[in-house]
């Protein structure tokens, strides 16, 4: 799960990781008087989405502004905000369709004498969870790992510990930071990992951190995403979720239950099981074709919820033609064969439906599919249900 | 022979008065698993089918002798089941649970590398082995004793190469589900060392996915110290980046983890990869003579 950056910095604020001071703004006006209360010269308006890459993003509508800029009036800052608000912002991250900015962030400046970057995620191959920083800050960091990893320095830490002072005085050197800003760093890194590991988090991102002129050190900007697994007990964090920000199909699947990830092709899928949804899209493209999306309904779905899933996936006006491919173990053969004949009742079959059926309780749920009046190409294996849903795809209508 | 579990196992399942702790235990004992009990906090004394239900893992291991457990808690409370089978000294701990945030792994990891217990999973359909033991979910009956190790990261995708294998007549020893979180117990690697010591096991399939490096790992470890046909496949080469896909652990991050990359690292360690999923049990055939 993904949050703002203002909810972000109201964590931080929280765990006492320095940020600077700052206004929501959801209209021009709120954003001038945000300018007036912080009092300063200059502030940077900051569009809220979530996805990187902001700063060197355009709107579709507004093709000369920048998701982030830096005002030096109330009156810029609404004017601003009035070109950010309500318009759809296209970055590296977002694809080209971009994201419709519902909020700004109007924050204070700060002299900024160095920019670096600073992330903690879970180190699988080790699996314990590491601090990584690097001076490059303020750039595409992937694109640093990539090309020159020996410029970004790690520290594994323990959950029930977090991070050591050696480990951040270790860091330090290898940052350039130096003199009363160690103590400084030390306060901050071990507040962060703080965060990290009593709020759940997944990845926790700080692109620019910077070092100031006094020597303080400030989080710029801040990316958290969290545990989905996690959230029952974070009961005020799923709160801050921001159904907006995610599909629609993808928020209604959720609620079903269901696993789905909406993707640019024509074939929709069905299917149990994370690792045989990612294999059918797999053998979809294989055979020619381009999957709709991934959909797993997991091993305990009901008729209900499998309906659920066809009404979803049937929404989707890209799709020509659907694949449910079930491999029945817990999820029995007949609670999907039931599920189709509710579906063809309550949404209706626009598009060829291929069905290949297999496991637990299959002989029962073919027959419930051949007593049915639903028009249903069947087919026996992996191989045959891929190419024959490709194929109806690309016959001419 | 076999790994991990046989028909001299003896289990519990942790969670066997919830409902699908329940049906599971019901289901592994058709299959012919010697279930010897359960244990959920506060319903000790109570039996289920029969079986003697305990408040804590110790007295059940005391009780019945089980050394392999089966957990369904859920996930709240599962770190905790787990940790407390890893003190009882149950030597082989199956959890079942999905859902086990990735913090309270962590810990459990830390006690599960310092003792000498196995850990598989969570969120995984468990380990059977063919017509011996069942313990998980998986659907018994497609199953067959053969000559093949299979192990994974999911769940219904082994239950396809099963059924490939089967068909073919290879048939399977010990079909093992590794789990599709960040953090598991069990890494390819213990298992194919597990499976190169077999005497029974002849040829190993790896059921891979994107997401982490344990593929690659694993690659380097066959290239260096296994000798018997391997074949491999890896779900979601079509998967988008930075999208989890359904399992915790399955997300392309940094740009690191995609399947091309783990299909190359297979391929340069001579592992016969399928690149269908409808190719796997053929994958295992062309790996077996190869090697011949």
């Amino acid at each position: 799960m993904k949050i703002h950056e203002f909810q972000g910095k109201e964590l931080f604020r929280k765990f006492g990781v320095t940020v600077l001071d700052g206004r929501v703004a959801t209209t021009p006006e709120q954003a001038k008087s945000a300018f007036e209360e912080l009092g300063g010269s200059i502030a940077v308006v900051k569009s809220q989405i979530h996805a990187g890459g902001r700063g060197k993003g355009t709107f579709i509508e507004e093709p000369d502004q920048r998701g982030v800029q830096l005002v030096r009036s109330a009156d810029e800052a609404a004017e601003a905000a009035r070109k950010m608000l309500g318009n759809t912002l296209v970055t590296i991250q977002t694809g080209p369709e971009g994201k419709t900015v519902n909020q700004v962030f109007v924050e204070a400046g700060c002299d900024i004498d160095r920019e670096l970057y600073l992330g903690i995620v879970l180190d699988r191959a080790v699996s314990l969870p590491v601090i990584m920083c690097s001076q490059e800050g303020g750039v595409d960091i992937e694109k640093v790992a990539h090309e020159t990893p020996e410029k970004i320095f790690k520290e594994h830490f323990d959950p029930a510990i977090g991070i050591e002072s050696f480990q951040v005085r270790k860091l330090c050197k290898k940052l350039g930071i130096s003199g009363k800003s160690v103590r400084v760093a030390d306060k901050f890194m071990r507040a962060l990992c703080d965060l990290y590991v009593q709020l759940d988090c997944s990845l926790l991102e700080i692109n620019p951190l910077v070092v100031t002129k006094s020597g303080d050190i400030v989080a710029l900007d801040s990316k958290i995403n969290f545990d989905s697994n996690a959230m029952f007990r974070h009961k005020d964090i799923a709160e801050l979720r921001d159904l907006t920000e995610e599909a629609e199909s993808e928020v209604l699947a959720s609620e079903a239950g269901l696993s789905y990830v909406q993707l640019d092709g024509n074939i929709g899928c069905l299917v149990n099981g994370a690792g045989l949804a990612m294999s059918t899209m797999d053998i979809i493209k294989l055979h020619g074709g381009e999957p709709a999306n991934f959909l797993d309904v997991g091993g305990g779905a009901d008729t209900e919820q499998v309906t659920q899933a066809f009404r979803i996936l049937l929404n989707d006006p890209n799709v020509k033609a659907v694949l449910v491919n079930i491999f029945g173990g817990i999820m029995k053969c007949t609670t999907i064969a039931e599920a189709i004949v509710s579906a063809a009742k309550t949404v209706g079959f626009n598009v060829p439906l291929v069905v290949r059926l297999e496991g637990t309780k299959v002989e029962e749920g073919r027959k419930i599919l051949e007593d049915s009046d639903i028009d249903i190409i069947g087919a026996t294996d992996l191989t045959d249900a891929a190419s024959k849903v490709v194929s109806v795809v690309a016959a001419p209508v | 022979m076999s790994i991990l579990i046989n028909s001299n196992t003896k289990v519990i399942c942790q969670g066997i008065t919830g409902d699908v702790g329940g049906f599971h235990t019901r289901g592994c004992l058709e299959y012919g698993t010697q279930m010897v009990g359960g244990v959920t906090p506060g319903k000790g004394g109570q039996t289920f089918d029969g079986l003697p239900v305990f408040d804590t893992c110790y007295e059940a291991v005391e009780a019945t002798g089980a050394d392999a457990t089966m957990i369904f808690v859920p996930p709240p409370f599962a770190a905790d089941a787990i940790l407390e089978a890893i003190d009882a000294k149950i030597k082989t701990i199956i959890a079942v649970t999905e859902g086990v945030p990735v913090i309270d792994m962590v810990r459990v990891k830390q006690a599960i590398d310092a003792s000498d217990c196995v850990l598989i999973g969570p969120n995984c359909p468990g380990v059977i082995t063919a017509d011996e033991c069942k313990i998980g979910i998986m659907p018994g009956y497609i199953h067959q004793k053969g000559k093949v190790g299979i192990m994974s990261r999911s769940g219904t995708l082994t239950y396809e190469a099963v059924w490939q294998t089967s068909s073919r007549g290879l048939g399977q020893t010990t079909c093992v589900g590794l789990g599709g979180d960040p953090i598991v117990g069990t890494s390819f690697i213990d298992c194919l060392q597990w499976f190169q010591d077999d005497d029974e096991t002849e040829a190993i399939l790896m059921i891979g996915e994107i997401g982490g490096s344990a593929e690659e790992e694993a690659a380097a470890y066959v290239k260096q110290n296994i000798t018997k046909p391997v074949a491999a496949f890896i779900a979601g080469q079509t998967a988008p980046p930075g999208k989890r896909m359904g399992h915790a652990g399955a997300i392309i991050s940094g740009g690191k983890g995609t399947a091309s990359e783990k299909i190359a690292a297979l391929q340069s360690a001579n592992i016969e990869v399928a690149m269908s999923p409808a190719d796997m049990g053929e994958a295992v055939e062309r790996a077996i003579s190869n090697a011949a």
